[in-house]
C-alpha cells in the first residue's frame, strides 16, 4: 500500500499523471485483467443482443419439422431444439430478453431507491424511520420467493417479471444510497453549500448526489448480474417470458424434458447464462476496486 | 446486555407488523374480483357471493386486515384452496423437509468454504488462492436450477450413479435418503459456499494485518496456531452474522431446488401453490418464510453481541 502510494507521488512530480477524472479511472480499472475480460464479454454480449437480427443465422421462432431435436451439425452449430428451432439463433435472441431484463429491473430499483434513500437520509426523523423499517421488511423476505409471489400475482409474462424483479431489487438501493447520503451529508462542501444559501433540494440533487454514485454504480452493475438470473429462473418456472419469444430461461424449461435425448438444448443456455453473469459480476468487482477509497 | 437485547426486540416488532401488512397487501392488491379469481372462472355468481360474504371482502380494507391479523395471532392462516386443509397444518408437514435440506447443505458449504476461505487468505496472492477465489466467483455466478439440471444429466442419466429426484424420510430408509440428498445439497450448497469463502477470505485478511497476530507470530508461535487459534477465531465473527443474510439465499435456492429434484419441502410447494393460484398457501409461504428471517436475525444479532462485547456497549 504504501509503495504505491510513493510511486503514485513520484510520477505526479515527474509529469502530471492523472490522478482523477476518466483516464485515471480507466487506466486503474484497466489494471485488472480479470475485470477487463468482464468487460469485453459484456460488450460482447451486448452488441449481439443488439445486432441480433444481423448476426443469428435463422429465425428464432421459425419451426422446422424436418429438424427436430437434432444434435449440433455444421447447419446448425448448436443444435436444434423440440420444433426444429435453431438453438444458436434463439440464444443471441435469448440475450435480448435477458439483458432487457436486468437493465430495466435494475433501472426500476434505482429510480424508486435511490430518491427515496437519499431523501430518507437527508430529512431523516420520522419519514426516515419509516422508510428503514419498510425496506426491515422487505429485505425480511427471502428475495425468489416475493419476487415469484409479486409475479404470481401480477400475472407471468417478461414485464410483470421485470417489476417482480424491481420490487425486490429497491430495498437494497434505498439502504445504498440512505447511508451515502447520511456520511456525505456532514462533510464540509454541504456545509458550504448550505452557507452560499444554497436550497436543499439543489444541496441533495447537485452536491451530494454526484458524490454518493460510486458505490450505487457497483452496486447496479452486480444488481443486474443477479437480475439476469432472477429473470432466467423466473421463465424456467414459466412466470417470465412467455413463448414463443426465446429467453434463456424459458430454453431451460423446455430443456428440463428432453434432458435424456438432446443435452445440447439444455447446456448453451445455462453456459450463457453463466458466462453472462460473471462477466458482470468481474465488471462489478473490477469497480469497486477502483471506486471504493478503501481498497486503493 | 438486557437493555441490548430489550431494544433489538423493539425493533422487531414494527418489522413484523409490516411483513404482515405487505403479506396481506400481496393478496388483496391482486388485480380483479379476489372471490371470483378464488372461486375460479367457472363458479356461478352465487358461489362467488357467498365466499365473498365468507371472505369479508364485503368489509372495508382495514377491518379486513385486523380480522386477518387476529386469526393470524391465533395461529390460524386460513385452509388452502387447492385442498381445503389448513395452511399451518400443511406448512409444519413441510417444513422439516427443508430443514433438512438446508441443514445438509449448509454442512457441505461450511466444509469446504471455511478451509478454502483459510487457505486462500494464509496464502494470499498464490495460486491456491487465485484458484480458491476464481471457483467461488463462478460459483456465485452459476445459476442454481442450471446446475440442477446438469449434475441430473451428468450423475443420474449419464453416469447413473445417483437417483435423479424424489425424497425419502431418513428415519425410513437412511442411506436411500442420503443418496437422494446429495444432487439438491450440493445445488443449494454452492452459492452458499462460494459466499462464505469470499467473506471469509476478506476478514481473515484483515484480522491477518492486526497486532495481536504480529505478537503471536513474534512469540514464536507456529502458523497453524496463529492461524487456526488467534485469527480464525476474529475472522469468524462477521462471517457468523451472515448466517441470517445465508437464511434468506437458502429459502429462495430451496424454491427452485426443490422444485428440479421433486423434494416435497416449502420450497416446492411455494412454487405449487403460486402455479395453482393457491393464495392462502403462498400467503402463508411468504409469511412463514420472512417470520424465519426476521428471527434468525435477531439471533444473529444478539449472538453477535455476545461473541464481540463492543456491539452491545456501542449500539446500545
Amino acid at each position: 500500500m504504501a509503495t504505491r502510494q510513493v510511486t503514485l507521488s513520484l510520477a505526479a512530480s515527474s509529469r502530471p499523471a492523472p490522478t482523477i477524472g476518466l483516464r485515471y479511472f480507466l487506466h486503474r480499472y484497466a489494471r485488472n485483467r480479470l475485470a477487463l475480460v468482464g468487460l469485453w464479454v459484456v460488450l460482447i454480449v451486448f452488441s449481439s443482443a443488439a445486432f441480433a437480427s444481423v448476426v443469428s443465422p435463422y429465425d428464432p421462432i421459425k419451426t422446422d419439422f424436418g429438424n427436430l431435436l437434432q444434435a449440433p451439425t455444421r447447419a446448425h452449430p448448436l443444435g436444434t431444439d423440440d420444433l426444429g428451432r435453431d438453438i444458436l439463433s434463439r440464444m443471441i435472441f435469448g440475450a435480448r430478453t435477458s439483458l432487457l431484463a436486468g437493465v430495466i429491473s435494475v433501472g426500476i430499483a434505482l429510480a424508486i431507491g435511490l430518491p427515496l434513500g437519499m431523501t430518507s437520509g437527508f430529512v431523516r426523523g420520522r419519514f426516515d424511520n419509516f422508510i428503514m423499517r419498510l425496506t426491515d421488511a422487505l429485505l425480511s423476505f427471502p428475495f425468489l420467493v416475493l419476487a415469484l409471489a409479486i409475479a404470481a400475482i401480477l400475472g407471468a409474462g417478461l414485464s410483470k417479471a421485470m417489476i417482480a424483479i424491481g420490487i425486490v431489487f429497491t430495498p437494497g438501493f434505498i439502504r445504498l444510497s440512505r447511508a451515502q447520503v447520511l456520511s456525505e451529508r456532514e462533510k464540509a462542501y454541504v456545509e458550504a453549500a448550505r452557507g452560499l444559501g444554497a436550497p436543499d433540494a439543489r444541496i441533495l440533487w447537485k452536491h451530494i448526489l454526484p458524490n454518493s454514485l460510486s458505490p450505487v454504480l457497483v452496486q447496479a452493475s452486480l444488481a443486474t448480474a443477479a437480475a439476469i438470473t432472477a429473470e432466467a429462473t423466473l421463465s424456467f418456472l414459466g412466470l417470465g417470458t412467455q413463448p414463443p419469444t426465446p429467453s434463456w430461461g424459458s430454453m431451460l424449461n423446455i430443456a428440463q424434458a428432453y434432458l435424456s435425448r438432446a443435452p445440447w438444448m439444455a447446456m448453451w443456455p445455462g453456459i450463457a447464462i453463466f458466462v453472462t453473469v460473471l462477466a458482470l459480476n468481474l465488471v462489478g468487482d473490477g469497480l469497486r476496486e477502483v471506486l471504493d477509497p478503501r481498497l486503493r | 446486555m438486557t437493555r441490548y437485547i430489550a431494544r433489538r426486540l423493539m425493533l422487531t416488532i414494527p418489522v413484523l407488523l409490516l411483513v404482515s401488512i405487505i403479506v396481506f397487501a400481496l393478496i388483496n392488491l391482486i388485480p380483479g374480483d379476489p372471490a371470483q379469481i378464488f372461486a375460479g372462472n367457472e363458479a356461478g355468481r352465487d358461489v362467488v357471493e357467498a365466499l365473498r360474504k365468507q371472505m369479508g371482502l364485503d368489509k372495508p380494507m382495514v377491518v379486513r386486515y385486523l380480522i386477518w391479523l387476529g386469526r393470524l395471532l391465533h395461529g390460524d392462516l386460513g385452509k388452502s384452496v387447492r385442498d381445503g386443509r389448513p395452511v399451518l397444518a400443511t406448512l409444519l408437514l413441510k417444513l422439516p423437509v427443508t430443514i433438512e435440506l438446508a441443514i445438509i447443505s449448509l454442512t457441505v458449504a461450511w466444509t469446504i468454504a471455511v478451509p478454502a476461505g483459510v487457505l486462500a487468505a494464509w496464502k494470499r496472492r498464490s495460486a491456491v488462492d487465485y484458484a480458491a477465489t476464481t471457483v467461488a466467483l463462478a460459483g456465485i455466478s452459476i445459476p442454481n436450477f442450471w446446475l440442477g439440471i446438469m449434475l441430473i444429466y451428468l450423475f443420474a442419466v449419464n453416469l447413473r450413479w445417483l437417483p435423479p429426484s424424489g425424497y425419502v424420510e431418513p428415519w425410513k430408509e437412511p442411506l436411500r435418503s442420503l443418496t437422494l440428498m446429495i444432487l439438491p445439497a450440493t445445488v443449494l450448497g454452492t452459492a452458499l459456499a462460494a459466499l462464505v469463502m469470499r467473506l471469509l477470505r476478506s476478514s481473515m485478511l484483515e484480522v491477518l494485518g492486526t497486532e495481536f497476530i504480529r505478537t503471536a507470530q513474534a512469540k514464536g508461535l507456529s502458523d497453524k496456531v496463529v492461524i487456526m487459534k488467534h485469527a480464525l477465531k476474529n475472522a469468524m465473527i462477521p462471517v457468523a452474522t451472515v448466517m441470517g443474510l445465508q437464511l434468506g439465499g437458502l429459502l429462495g435456492g430451496a424454491v427452485i431446488t426443490e422444485q428440479i429434484f421433486a423434494v416435497p419441502g416449502i420450497g416446492r410447494l411455494a412454487i405449487e401453490s403460486i402455479l395453482t393460484r393457491d393464495y392462502p398457501m403462498v400467503q402463508g409461504v411468504v409469511l412463514c418464510s420472512a417470520i424465519a428471517i426476521v428471527f434468525v436475525n435477531f439471533s444473529v444479532d444478539i449472538l453477535y453481541s455476545i461473541l464481540d462485547p463492543r456491539i452491545g456497549v456501542e449500539t446500545a
